[in-house]
C-alpha cells in the first residue's frame, strides 16, 4: 500500500536558514497521524511541504505517491490560525470550496454547517475562534481529501473549543478512510485522537512510530545510580537524569527487562514525547532512527 | 474561480465604477456644450480674424477645469496600482487566506492567472474609457490650448487617447508584483507608487523624445513664438524671448526653442530673454513706433535675420506616439506579469 508520505533527507532552507533537514520519514495509511514538537521546530514547514506550499530544497517527498503540488485535489490543508476569508459570508467559504475543488461534497458541508448551528448569512469575520476553526475544516473535510493536513488547528482555541474541534475531526475519520496529519506543540490534544506521532526538534524529526509500538518499546527504569555505559546493548537511552544515588532512564528496547535493581514503569505518550524533547537532538539520532525502521 | 475572484473584487469594483461614472456624467453633461461654444467662436473669429484672442480667451475660461481633468485621468492608473494592485496578494499574505485558497483544487498559476486577467482587463476597460472620454470632451480645449499645455505635452499627451490604457495594466501589474516582493500592503503601496511616478517621469524625460527623430527647423521671428518683448526705460536696448512654441505648429511639443542671431549663431535658448540689435528709441521696435502694432517689429527683426531655431514634435505624431507609448508599457506590463508568475511558482508560500 502507498503510505501517505514518504520523505527522504527532506530539507527546507530560508536563506541560510535550515528550517528543515535530513527528514526521513514515512507514514502508512490509515492513521490519525500527530506531528508534535517546540515551537520553531518545522513543523509548519515539514506541513507545507506536504501540502505543496512550500517545494523542498533538498530531498524527496512523496505525497500519496506523487509529488506534492500535483496532488491538490486529494490533499486537504487547514493552515495555521484556520485562516478564513473576513469578509465573506459562511455560505459564501462553501461556494468557494464547491467553485474551486473537482470532488466537493455540498452535503456534507452544509450539513455540517448545520449541525455547528452556523448561519450561511453571517460573515466570517463575526465568527468565533472556534467556529473558524470548524469552518476551515468543513472545507479541508467537504473535499473529500485521502490526506487531510491540519497545522496547530487547535492552537488559539480554548479547552472547550478545542475539545469539539477534536471530536468533530474524530468522528470525521471514523466515518471516512482517509489519512490525518495534524501538529501541535501540545500533547494533550494529540493523546486523544492519534495514533501515529513524529517527534520534531530543531528541525529534525527524532522518532516516529505507531503510538502502541511506541509506549509497548520505550519504558522509564528507576533504580541506584548507574552510568549508562552499564546498560545492556540493546536498550537505547532516550534520556538520563541523576541523583546523588539514584538513576531514571527512559529506554527503548524490543527486548524484556530482566534486571531486578530496576522499577519499570510505563511511559504515557506526553512523557515519551518529552524524554525525546528534553535530550539534545544530536547525538544518537541516527541510532534512534535506524532502531525504528 | 472567476466566481471567487469577481465576489473579492466586486467591492471596490463598484466604488470606482461610481467614481468614474460621476466623473463621466460631469464630462458628458459639459462637453457638448463645450463644444458647441468653440465651433460658433471659431466661426465667428474667421470672419473677422481675432483667433488668436479667442482661443486665449476661451482657454482662460477653463483653464482649471482642464488641467483637473488632465491630473484625474494622470492619477487613475496610479490608483488602480495602489487600490488593485498591490493589496491583491499581500491582502492574502497578511490574513493567511492564501493558505486556504492555494489548498483548495485550483493551483495557484490558474488563481494568479484569473485574478491578473480579469481585474487588469477591468482596469485596462476602465482607463480606455477614461481616456476616450476626456480627449471627446477636451478637444475644443486642446484646440486653443496655450503652448505650455500643448497636446503634444508630457502632461496633456499622458491624459489623452489610449495611452492610460497602458499606464493603468502597468500599474496594475506593478502594483501586484511589488506586493509578491514586500508582502505587506501599505509598504507594497507606497513603493508602487514611488515606483510608478517614478517611470511615468522618466518616461516622456528619457524616453518618448526618441520615439521618432525630432523635426529640427528655423522660423521666423512673430507673435506666436516670441514670448516677450521688453524695451528698457527711456529707450534702450531691446530685449526678446523666444517660447516653446512654433509658427503653425500648435499642439506641438517643443523640446527646445532657441534664438538665432543674424550670423546663425545661438545666443538664447528656452525663454531666456536676450537683447537684440533694434533700436528700441524710434523705429518699429521702440514703443513709440508700436502703436501700429508689432508686425512691423517682427519684419525688423525677421530682416535683420533674428530666427528662432526650434526642434519639436509635430501634433501629426499624436497617435504614432501614442501607440509606441501603449507598446511599451505593454511590454513592461508582460515583464511584470512573467515576474510575478515567476514569483508565484518559486518564492511565495
Amino acid at each position: 500500500m502507498t503510505p501517505v508520505l514518504q520523505a527522504r533527507e527532506l530539507g527546507k532552507r530560508y536563506g541560510r536558514r535550515w528550517a528543515l533537514r535530513d527528514c526521513t520519514l514515512e507514514i502508512p495509511k490509515g492513521h490519525v497521524t500527530g506531528l508534535v514538537g517546540p515551537n520553531g521546530a518545522g513543523k509548519t514547514t515539514l506541513l507545507k511541504l506536504a501540502g505543496g506550499q512550500l517545494t523542498p530544497s533538498e530531498g524527496e517527498l512523496r505525497i500519496l505517491g506523487e509529488k506534492p503540488g500535483t496532488t491538490l485535489p486529494k490533499v486537504g490543508f487547514v493552515a495555521q490560525d484556520t485562516p478564513v476569508y473576513a469578509g465573506l459570508t459562511v455560505g459564501d467559504h462553501l461556494t468557494l470550496g464547491a467553485r474551486l475543488n473537482t470532488t466537493w461534497d455540498a452535503r456534507l458541508a452544509e450539513d455540517r454547517i448545520a449541525r455547528l448551528g452556523l448561519d450561511p448569512g453571517q460573515k466570517a469575520r463575526r465568527l468565533s475562534g472556534g467556529e473558524r476553526a470548524q469552518l476551515a475544516l468543513t472545507l479541508g473535510l467537504a473535499k473529500r481529501p485521502e490526506l487531510l493536513i491540519l497545522d496547530e488547528p487547535v492552537a488559539s482555541l480554548d479547552p472547550l473549543a478545542r475539545r469539539e474541534f477534536l471530536q468533530a475531526l474524530m468522528e470525521a475519520t471514523a466515518a471516512d478512510e482517509f489519512g490525518v496529519v495534524l501538529s501541535s506543540h501540545l500533547i494533550a490534544d494529540l493523546e486523544r485522537v492519534c495514533d501515529f506521532v513524529i517527534v520534531l526538534v530543531d528541525s529534525r524529526v527524532l522518532v516516529a512510530g505507531e503510538v502502541d509500538v511506541l509506549l509497548g518499546t520505550h519504558h522509564r527504569l528507576t533504580g541506584p545510580r548507574r552510568d549508562p555505559d552499564r546498560l545492556p546493548s540493546d536498550q537505547y537511552v532516550v534520556s538520563a537524569r541523576h541523583t546523588d544515588r539514584q538513576s531514571t532512564y527512559v529506554v527503548r528496547t524490543e527486548e524484556p527487562i530482566l534486571d531486578p535493581a530496576w522499577v519499570v514503569t510505563p511511559l504515557t505518550l506526553e512523557d515519551l514525547v518529552l524524554a525525546y524533547m528534553e535530550r539534545r537532538p544530536v547525538a544518537g539520532r541516527r541510532a534512534g532512527l535506524e532502531v525504528l525502521r | 474561480m472567476i466566481w471567487l475572484t469577481w465576489r473579492q473584487f466586486r467591492g471596490s469594483a463598484a466604488m470606482t465604477a461610481a467614481l468614474v461614472a460621476v466623473c463621466a456624467a460631469v464630462l458628458a453633461l459639459t462637453g457638448p456644450g463645450l463644444a458647441d461654444r468653440y465651433a460658433r467662436g471659431v466661426t465667428a473669429c474667421v470672419a473677422d480674424g481675432t483667433c488668436d484672442r479667442f482661443f486665449d480667451r476661451f482657454f482662460d475660461e477653463y483653464h482649471l477645469l482642464f488641467v483637473l481633468v488632465g491630473f484625474v485621468l494622470l492619477a487613475l492608473p496610479a490608483f488602480i496600482g495602489l487600490v488593485w494592485g498591490a493589496p491583491l496578494i499581500t491582502r492574502e499574505l497578511e490574513a493567511g487566506t492564501h493558505l486556504l485558497v492555494w489548498s483548495q483544487g485550483v493551483s495557484r498559476v490558474r488563481w494568479l492567472a484569473v485574478k491578473l486577467g480579469l481585474i487588469g482587463l477591468v482596469a485596462v476597460g476602465t482607463a480606455c474609457v477614461a481616456g476616450l472620454v476626456v480627449t471627446w470632451w477636451s478637444r475644443p480645449l486642446d484646440g486653443s490650448a496655450v503652448p505650455e499645455l500643448a497636446q503634444m505635452t508630457p502632461l496633456v499627451f499622458g491624459a489623452r487617447g489610449v495611452a492610460p490604457m497602458g499606464y493603468a495594466a502597468f500599474a496594475f501589474a506593478l502594483g501586484v508584483t511589488v506586493g509578491m516582493l514586500v508582502r505587506r500592503t501599505l509598504p507594497a503601496m507606497a513603493l508602487t507608487l514611488v515606483v510608478f511616478v517614478a517611470v511615468q517621469v522618466a518616461m516622456p524625460m528619457l524616453v518618448r523624445p526618441h520615439f521618432m527623430a525630432p523635426v529640427t527647423a528655423t522660423h521666423e521671428l512673430g507673435r506666436a513664438n516670441v514670448g516677450g518683448l521688453s524695451v528698457q526705460q527711456g529707450g534702450g536696448e531691446v530685449r526678446i524671448a523666444v517660447q516653446a512654441a512654433v509658427p503653425g505648429q500648435a499642439g506641438a511639443w517643443v523640446l527646445s526653442s532657441r534664438l538665432l542671431d543674424p550670423s546663425g549663431k545661438v545666443v538664447s535658448a528656452d525663454g531666456q530673454d536676450t537683447p537684440v540689435a533694434v533700436s528700441g528709441t524710434s523705429g518699429p521696435c521702440s514703443p513709440q513706433g508700436a502703436g501700429a502694432g508689432m508686425d512691423a517689429c517682427w519684419a525688423e527683426l525677421n530682416s535683420l535675420g533674428y530666427r528662432q531655431q526650434a526642434v519639436y514634435h509635430p501634433i501629426g505624431r499624436f497617435w504614432s506616439f501614442q501607440w509606441i507609448e501603449t507598446g511599451l508599457y505593454a511590454a513592461l506590463t508582460l515583464g511584470l506579469t512573467w515576474l510575478s508568475f515567476w514569483l508565484i511558482r518559486r518564492r511565495l508560500s
